[in-house]
């Protein structure tokens, strides 16, 4: 099977320090898979250079077969690729409606996009009885639920999340990670999952990478990752 | 008591003009967070090119059988040639700049400013150019107030306007585009909106609308002038800043306001000193209430 | 390589076309109800067979084709450098000094009217980049300050017949003070309003200037303002002390290269002084230096109230080498002009904008012909210099080394 996102020996660059150094990265059609790593390891310049958003020094990045290093951000959606950024990033001065319907702009189907809105309505019953409300006031865990609501609304292919579960309570943590476990199973998006939060990251995904100070330490299944002592000991809290 | 309410249409009239004029101010601002000092060349600009289109709609004799539509054609064409001024504007002057600090751009707009109005000089002379007058004649009566029809003509385009505005950035999927496009460049172009174009098209809007404002002015006080530009952009920037630089509905309040002042300070305190009035509000507002009356808060740096 | 050329000639193409579409409807339609194009095409030949040459010139050096001319140059340029270097700079300044002082005497008065004016505005340009380049403010309105110190002395000796020696302290403090009342509201304030606050208070004197007719005489202008006048000892009846009038050019020259002298003198202190850093901590990070314990306040209100001085003293010389004054001559123009001499120069860079003043007030002057075209050049050129060469004409030097730089 050919990978849907394949990542070869991305460098990037903040001034004249190194933030990746040669990442590598495949993400094969229907997988989740993890990327964790301490702060500052470079999972969010990651899903960032993959974007399109960071400039890439060198490396390739293909999604679907095709080249997209160097694409302008804007081009990615039409062709499938989403990514729900760190802190959510809800529009706080839109409406809840406003941002869903953001999150279809570059569709023109427009009955697809009302019933697609009323699924993320369905999926998130909060989000509707707030609708009218500007995004700003919503609360933490709200906004993730928007956010990747509005990811849901361009019908991705793969979706890119970046630390979901950043300060939300567990409740609402566990209730996200259900939503992307459904999406996975019902929809088979394939997920490309950035966590702090190795323990959650690691039990929802099949496969795992391990970035540590912008390389690539570690490459295995899930599983495999979780009962690796040295992981254990690192990131999982032992 | 009728002086007051002829200086209350007086205020209202160019409060509107002021306030379509600060709209383009306002709109870049939230966008692109520069003050476009050339937005005033885009109102004079405008006040040109409507003279030159109604003087040659005179010349065929066109004004004189279809006025209205002699009239709505000038706006529309005028408000055109500024967006396409602007659009190109920004793609040489400021474009190229966005990631230079920002006294750079703020350099570029000036000199902008400055080519842009001595342009129109040396294509179209320095002496006033002449509006022609055959149009709306005389008035009606209001008690002992005196309205003239081309002054509803004026207060119904502005509404007009200011109207259609609203409708486009609050209803309209664009408009949505480009609040988005405010509030946080970098997630409205990961939710596919090319940030390049919301930002010509946000030049192209505030440009046409400052247009038809120097259209109006033109028909207004009879003439234009290259320079014309000048005093109104800042009194507009004014405007925008009372308002709450970034907000729209804040510019069109503000524009309103600081209208109203210019023409009671200039009728009860004193006309020579009128232009001041603008100034003293704007160094007001940033002194006291920098985020001015809608309150947008302007330290929200959004990358 | 072939790619970005195409993209760049595309973009060119688009350009010239666009202002095609731009002056056409400016000089092609008439009020007669004739629809012309030679008018406009001429013109637009003309623009576009200039800028195609500049694109010409772009696109080689671009491309490196430049480069042998270049390095035919460097050799030479080498030489003459290690020539400078090898002499001290004392020698250079002292020559400069020398030239300066000989200069009336081999010239003829317009040369020396144009040399006044050039000293004039290098006061100009060093006070407001005070301001500008080392505290980082930028200041529209800075030619009010020059109208204050222009205005004291007028008035100062029209009504109380003080001379020009004694008023101009009294200038240099009332601009000062200027600078300060100024300075106080607007020092809040961030980048972009300050500028358009400074450029409102700039109006706001030019428009009390050109209305106040009890004091200012208004849009008329004040008139028969006495010169500088020397005490100078006369043996005709005796020995006694004459009055004597200092109109000749040439005198005028030696009292503007004494101020402009001072200028240049107080500002390379203050840029090497504490307060110099302290502003340069401003200019870099506002919020760090406060962090650090930098007073930002007064420390910029310093920065506004020096550049005023100085502007106050270039004020009243001009005011007593014209013997007239009027609002006309501190307009908003007049502050971007300035404005344009420390920036195109180099902000921050003695010599840059003392370079920037002379090309600002010769250039013009070698082209008199095109003096119709002057301010849409100046316009153009401080748009094409920002994209092209934000730093100057000479970049100033960082005062100290940068960690990073340092480590390599």
């Amino acid at each position: 099977m050919e990978p849907i996102l394949q990542l070869n020996d991305i460098v990037t660059s903040y001034g004249r320090i190194q933030a990746l150094k040669g990442i590598s990265i495949q993400v094969f059609p229907g997988e989740i898979v993890a990327m964790i790593g301490a702060n500052g390891a470079g999972k969010s310049t990651t899903l960032m250079a993959i974007c399109g958003v960071l400039p890439i020094d060198r490396g390739e990045i293909y999604f679907k077969g095709q080249a997209i290093q160097g694409m302008p951000p804007e081009k990615l959606p039409p062709m499938g690729l989403c990514q729900v950024p760190e802190g959510r990033r809800i529009f706080p001065r839109l409406t809840v409606d406003e941002n869903l319907a953001l999150g279809a702009f570059y569709r023109h189907d427009t009955e697809e996009i009302e019933k697609d809105l009323d699924t993320v309505y369905g999926l998130f019953p909060i989000l509707k009885d707030r609708r009218r409300q500007h995004g700003g006031t919503l609360s933490g865990g709200e906004q993730q639920m928007l956010a990747i609501g509005r990811a849901l609304m361009s019908r991705p292919q793969v979706l890119l999340l970046d630390e979901p579960s950043l300060g939300l309570a567990p409740l609402v943590v566990q209730k996200i990670f259900d939503i992307i476990n459904d999406i996975n199973r019902t929809q088979s998006t394939t997920i490309l999952l950035v966590e702090q939060n190795a323990n959650l990251a690691l039990q929802t995904a099949q496969r795992g990478y391990v970035l540590e100070t912008g390389r690539i330490i570690m490459e295995d299944r899930a599983e495999t990752l979780m009962h690796n002592p040295e992981i254990r000991k690192a990131y999982l809290g032992e | 008591m009728d002086y007051f309410f002829q200086q209350l249409i007086n205020g209202i009239t160019l409060g509107g003009l002021y306030a379509l004029i600060a709209l383009g101010y306002t709109m870049v601002y939230g966008v692109i967070q520069l003050i476009n000092f050339a937005h005033g060349e885009f109102f004079a600009a405008g006040g040109y090119v409507g003279v030159i289109l109604l003087g040659y709609f005179t010349g065929r004799g066109y004004l004189e059988t279809h006025p209205i539509l002699c009239l709505t054609a000038a706006f529309l064409l005028t408000m055109g040639y500024c967006a396409f001024l602007a659009v190109g504007i920004e793609k040489v002057a400021y474009k190229p700049l966005r990631s230079q600090p920002r006294l750079a751009v703020l350099l570029s707009a000036l000199g902008m400013s400055i080519f842009l109005s001595n342009a129109l000089m040396l294509t179209q002379g320095v002496y006033d150019k002449a509006y022609p007058s055959e149009l709306f004649q005389g008035g009606f009566h209001l008690g002992g107030v005196t309205i003239s029809y081309l002054r509803i003509m004026i207060l119904a385009m502005t509404v007009v306007l200011l109207i259609a505005l609203n409708l486009l950035v609050f209803r309209t999927k664009i408009g949505i585009a480009m609040r988005a496009t405010a509030q946080d460049k970098i997630m409205s172009s990961l939710v596919s909106i090319s940030s390049n174009r919301i930002i010509s098209l946000t030049f192209a809007i505030g440009a046409g609308l400052a247009a038809a404002a120097g259209v109006m002015v033109g028909l207004y006080y009879g003439s234009v002038r290259y320079d014309m530009g000048f005093l109104p952009g800042i009194k507009a920037f004014a405007a925008a800043v009372l308002g709450g630089i970034g907000n729209i509905t804040g510019a069109m309040l503000g524009g309103l306001i600081i209208g109203m002042v210019e023409i009671f300070g200039a009728g009860y305190i004193s006309g020579q000193y009128k232009d001041v009035f603008a100034f003293i509000i704007l160094i007001a507002v940033l002194y006291f209430k920098p985020t001015g009356i809608m309150g947008e808060n302007i330290d929200d740096t959004r990358v | 390589m072939i790619h970005e050329y195409k993209k760049t000639l595309k973009n060119y193409v688009i350009g010239l076309l666009w202002l095609l579409g731009l002056l056409w409807p400016l000089l092609g339609i008439h009020p007669d109800g004739t629809l012309s194009f030679d008018r406009t095409f001429t013109t637009w030949l003309y623009i576009a067979a200039g800028s195609f040459i500049c694109l010409l010139i772009y696109m080689l050096n671009k491309s490196g084709l430049l480069r042998p001319v270049g390095n035919a140059l460097s050799a030479p340029r080498e030489k003459a450098s290690r020539l400078i270097g090898a002499v001290p700079i004392w020698v250079w300044i002292g020559a400069l000094l020398v030239a300066a002082c000989l200069y009336p005497v081999f010239t003829g008065r317009y040369a020396q009217d144009v040399a006044t004016n050039v000293l004039i505005y290098i006061c100009l340009g060093l006070g407001l980049n005070i301001v500008v380049g080392l505290a980082g403010m930028l200041d529209l309105g800075y030619i009010a300050f020059y109208g204050v110190g222009a205005y004291t002395y007028a008035l100062l000796n029209l009504h109380y017949g003080l001379s020009f020696w004694i008023c101009l302290p009294i200038a240099a403090t009332l601009a000062c003070i200027a600078g300060c009342i100024i300075g106080y509201p607007t020092l809040r304030m961030r980048g972009d309003y300050l500028a358009i606050v400074t450029l409102g208070f700039g109006e706001i004197v030019r428009i009390i200037l050109n209305n106040w007719m009890t004091l200012t005489n208004g849009p008329n202008g004040l008139l028969g303002i006495k010169p500088p006048s020397l005490y100078v000892p006369s043996f005709e009846a005796g020995f006694s002390f004459e009055l004597l009038y200092i109109k000749k050019l040439q005198y005028l020259y030696y009292i503007a290269l004494a101020l402009a002298i001072l200028t240049i003198t107080a500002v390379r202190r203050l840029n090497h002084s504490r307060i110099g850093r302290a502003w340069e901590s401003i200019r870099e990070d506002e919020t760090a230096a406060e962090l650090m314990g930098v007073n930002t306040f007064i420390l910029k209100l310093l920065a506004y109230a020096m550049g005023a001085l100085f502007a106050g003293l270039a004020g009243a010389f001009f005011c007593a080498r014209m013997r007239f004054v009027s609002p006309e001559s501190f307009t908003f123009i007049e502050s971007a002009m300035v404005l344009s001499m420390v920036v195109l120069g180099g902000m921050a860079s003695i010599p840059g904008i003392m370079l920037g003043a002379a090309a600002l007030i010769i250039l013009p002057e070698v082209f008199r012909e095109f003096e119709t075209y002057r301010m849409l050049a100046f316009g153009l050129a401080m748009v094409v210099m920002m994209l092209f060469r934000p730093a100057g004409l000479i970049p100033a030097k960082r005062m100290g080394t940068r960690s990073e730089d340092r480590e390599g």
